[in-house]
């Protein structure tokens, strides 16, 4: 192991003892349990109301605990979840196609690149069965064949049929379905919910999690708020690109704040770029906007084969064209997983051969299956999808081929977990997308609506009950030291971004920042990138400081100053996203330096990650050490006892 | 392209407000509504004066926050879309438009076109949901669901709870919202159990909230960018009356 990659210490993932199939279960059965008359005793606080944060207050408020929410938006179903377009998977089999638990844990595992806890995944896949029929309890439409049986979609990486939907707006569903089973608990008095209150920092007693300070967004109000476990559900991190798929207001200030405080970031520079988004039109944009996977099921994706080719899609002859997903992997074709079609995309791009204004995309083609099989059966399919596309370019995906470029969009990365969801923090949690747990380098699609889901109704509530059954919390108030301390340097920071009175707005040093990070630490990375990226990152947040210009006060609904807030923390994260990807010298899934490019027969780079396992077969978290200092690397060693690591192939 | 807008500014709850009036220059066709409202934003917080206030989020039309009335319509001129869908290559060069945040009296103006509509998640928590806990469920396929049921359900559950239709509305009614969720849940065999109640206790609910009656004018529909269909109120009014009739208490 070189002299970089050497680990402060080794974590420990508390993964339970037992064959790996019955890990799970014996654990649950095992596990020591809060007195039902308890729970009411205990306080949790949930910071987001995503799939994760929705589902989790409701199950917990439902077993007994006292539960508070917190959500940035104005209600608790906007949360990003909802953006979801394609599905959700779970190894059901239903289509009798070979699907089982088994199967679903080696694709989750292999889409990651070997680069996820081998346990987690696997409860993963087991409880997947149990969250569709949850869902269906609770009324969410999923598609449905004529006989009335739940019907499937494929999903990139996977050879199975899997994945459940409710046309092309699964996430909505979903979360409809856990933030009204949430509602009903506020309803019942379980579940107390703060909207339109941001959290700013993490509160510590006695080393364990005992509160945090939120921000009320309409009055200003800095507060302190006291429970036994404070849990994070606060979404991933892909908006420190500036464009990506996420919602505007989608920020990583609550883990970065809470890595601030001691929780180990894991993987941080595992990001995971969405091939199918559409292109960017211009600077002016202040997102971009997915199109479902699923496409990739009905449409084929090709550029021309000579570069700088200017005639119109339709004049162009089949002989002309390069199907290169389908050429390059013959097995899996349109349907290779997201890191490996992103960068496909982006090689051709780099060629000369992309398509659009500015050359930065490819054709997303449905002529062959609008030929074969009717437009009516790509309207019912995915009607508003082809409508949304019609929407922003102004062009007809039904007769013309789609552009499509990849985008930024879900992040792998997140705070470091053990097998119970808890940070190395004790009485911390973090959950859904806010954790590394279970994607490794790579997720696949329809898996997010699964962890999220998963990690909230049926892990969680679970897990927790054996940290409370295993410590005692002392009595602490909302106006104890530690928390007077803390919300004083809230309030501290605030004030400082009104008052610096610069020349440039939050948004211009988004935007800024999140292109040093997009050309140096997106699809393809190098040494040299990332070390100039690390540096003008620290430039660019030390002129930060001196010269953003946040007007307004912190009495009233201010949104300059919420956005200067999160590009704040965007630019301390960013340097970190680019120090991981700095040190960790192989590539893997959504992670490609260029250094570690793979070889064919001949010796030729084929574009191919490159893993090394023998270096680095482990999960890297940073421990925060202080602003301006260099964080330590902890690793955690993956143990492979049921899966043998092998070269991920799609051909 | 350039637009004048006149734009409702009010900093409290209880200031009295105004329309002010900005200048957006040099917008690209293919800039959104609410990319447009970032530019005339950004020019104001460089002159150090406070941006314009409104609610959005996944600028993909899904999360219901953006919320503003476009020269008199709720989310503009296009049909079947939320204000960050709609685009300025819609508008002609030059043009004036109005931007005004929701008018009801169950949703009051926060600060600007930002309103508060937490008035809908009580509705909702009153009784928009199917009782279940977690766990203990029959499998998926256990409960056999007709496709054209499920697609009927669907078309209801859309909803993306953004209040156009209450914007839209003379009486400031709410009842293509409430009708959307009786609707999703009343077509399923899972929502039956506690149909009856739950008509009843949203309909409450929403009366609680201060949202008007429904005197079938359809500007609800006419606006709504899920285009969910009037016919989903008949639905609500039949389950209503009959619940009525039948003399079932609220539990």
């Amino acid at each position: 192991m070189n002299e970089s990659a050497k680990p402060a210490s080794l974590l420990n993932g508390n993964v339970p003892p037992g064959p790996l199939p019955e890990k799970w279960t014996r654990y649950r059965s095992e596990m020591k349990l809060v007195n039902p008359a308890n729970k009411r005793k205990y306080t949790v606080l949930i910071v987001g109301t995503g799939l994760a944060g929705a589902s989790a207050a409701a199950t917990m408020a439902e077993l007994g605990y006292n539960v508070h929410t917190f959500c940035f938006h104005d209600s608790a179903r906007r949360a990003h979840s909802i953006a979801a377009q394609g599905g959700i998977n779970a190894a059901k089999n239903y289509q009798n196609d070979g699907d089982s638990v088994w199967r679903l844990f080696v694709d989750t595992l292999k889409g990651g690149d070997f680069r996820a806890r081998e346990a987690n995944v696997h409860r993963l896949a087991e409880v997947s069965v149990d969250i569709i029929d949850q869902c269906v309890a609770q009324g969410v439409p999923f598609a449905r064949e004529y006989g009335g049986l739940l019907a499937n979609r494929s999903f990139g990486g996977a050879l199975v049929s899997r994945t459940f939907y409710c046309r092309g707006q699964t996430g909505q569903q979903l979360l409809l379905g856990a933030s009204q089973a949430l509602a009903r608990q506020i309803q019942l008095g379980k579940v107390k919910h703060t909207a339109r209150c941001e959290m700013l920092d993490l509160v510590l007693v006695n080393g364990k999690a005992r509160g945090i300070i939120t921000r009320d967004l309409i009055t200003g109000k800095i507060e302190a708020h006291v429970g036994d476990a404070v849990v994070l559900g606060t979404g991933g991190y892909s908006n420190a690109f500036y464009l990506s798929t996420n919602a505007i207001g989608c920020n990583v200030t609550a883990i970065h704040r809470a890595y601030r405080r001691g929780a180990f970031f894991a993987n941080p520079c595992y990001t995971q770029i969405h091939p199918t988004s559409i292109p960017q039109s211009g600077e002016h944009q202040s997102k971009l906007t997915l199109m479902s996977e699923s496409l990739r099921n009905d449409g084929r994706i090709w550029v021309p084969k000579k570069a700088d080719d200017k005639r119109n899609s339709r004049d162009i002859p089949e002989a002309d064209r390069d199907y290169f997903l389908e050429r390059k992997y013959p097995t899996y074709g349109n349907l290779a997983p997201r890191d490996i079609a992103s960068r496909a995309a982006k090689q051709v791009c780099d060629e000369g051969r992309g398509v659009g204004p500015g050359g930065r995309g490819v054709y997303l083609d449905f002529s062959q299956t609008r030929d074969a099989r009717g437009q009516s059966y790509l309207v019912e399919k995915y009607g508003n999808l082809f409508d949304m596309y019609a929407r922003i370019t102004g062009e007809n995906g039904y007769e013309q081929p789609m552009r499509i470029y990849p985008a930024p969009h879900y992040t792998m990365g997140g705070l470091w977990v053990d097998y119970n969801l808890m940070s190395n923090v004790p009485g911390l949690f973090v959950i859904g997308e806010a954790n590394f747990s279970d994607h490794g380098a790579n997720r696949l699609g329809a898996s997010a609506l699964m962890q999220g889901l998963a990690d909230g109704y049926f892990i969680l509530p679970y897990t927790i009950g054996t940290y409370f059954a295993s410590v005692k919390n002392e009595a602490v108030r909302a106006d104890a030291p530690a928390f007077r301390e803390v919300e004083a340097e809230a309030t501290a920071r605030v004030k400082k971004l009104l008052s610096i009175n610069g020349k440039k707005t939050a948004i211009e040093y988004h935007r800024e920042v999140g292109k040093i990070l997009w050309d140096k630490c997106g699809m393809a990375r190098n040494r040299q990138g990332l070390e100039a990226a690390i540096a003008r990152i620290r430039e660019l947040r030390a002129e930060f400081w001196q010269n953003v210009n946040v007007p307004g006060t912190n009495d009233n609904l201010n949104v300059a100053l919420e956005r200067a807030g999160r590009v704040a923390d965007f630019m301390e994260f960013g340097e970190l996203m680019a120090l991981d990807a700095l040190k960790r010298e192989e590539s893997c899934g959504g992670h490609f330096r260029e250094e570690h490019e793979d070889t064919d027969e001949k010796g030729n780079p084929n574009g191919e990650c490159k893993r090394d396992d023998e270096n680095f077969s482990h999960v890297a978290a940073w421990e925060f050490q202080g602003d301006d200092k260099t964080p330590n690397r902890h690793i955690e060693p993956l143990e492979w006892n049921d899966v043998k690591p092998i070269k991920r192939s799609y051909k | 392209m350039n637009f004048t807008l006149n734009v409702w500014r009010q900093n409290t709850p209880k200031d009295a407000g105004r329309m002010e009036t900005y200048q957006a220059k040099d917008v690209s066709p293919d800039t959104s509504f609410l990319e447009m409202l970032d530019m005339v934003n950004e020019d104001l917080i460089r002159q150090s004066k406070e941006p314009i206030a409104f609610d959005h989020d996944c600028r993909e039309g899904i999360c219901g926050s953006c919320s503003m009335v476009i020269d008199g319509v709720p989310h503009g001129p296009e049909r079947g879309a939320t204000t960050c869908q709609l685009h300025m290559r819609r508008y002609k060069d030059g043009a004036t438009i109005a931007v005004e945040p929701w008018r009801a009296a169950a949703f009051p103006v926060i600060r600007d076109l930002v309103t508060d509509r937490t008035s809908m998640d009580r509705i909702i928590a009153a009784g928009g949901y199917v009782s279940v806990n977690t766990g203990g469920t029959p499998d998926g396929n256990e409960i056999l669901i007709p496709k054209e049921k499920q697609e009927t359900a669907m078309d209801a559950a859309q909803c993306i709870q953004c209040g156009a239709c209450v914007a839209a509305c003379k009486n400031a009614s709410a009842m293509l919202f409430v009708a959307a969720k009786v609707g999703h849940l009343g077509q399923l065999p899972q929502g039956q159990a506690e149909r009856n109640q739950r008509v009843l206790r949203m309909v409450e609910q929403h009366d609680k909230e201060g949202f008007g009656h429904c005197t079938n004018t359809y500007e609800c529909e006419a606006v709504c960018p899920k285009e969910i269909s009037v016919g989903f109120i008949a639905q609500l009014n039949r389950d209503y009356f009959r619940t009525a009739l039948q003399g079932e208490s609220r539990r």
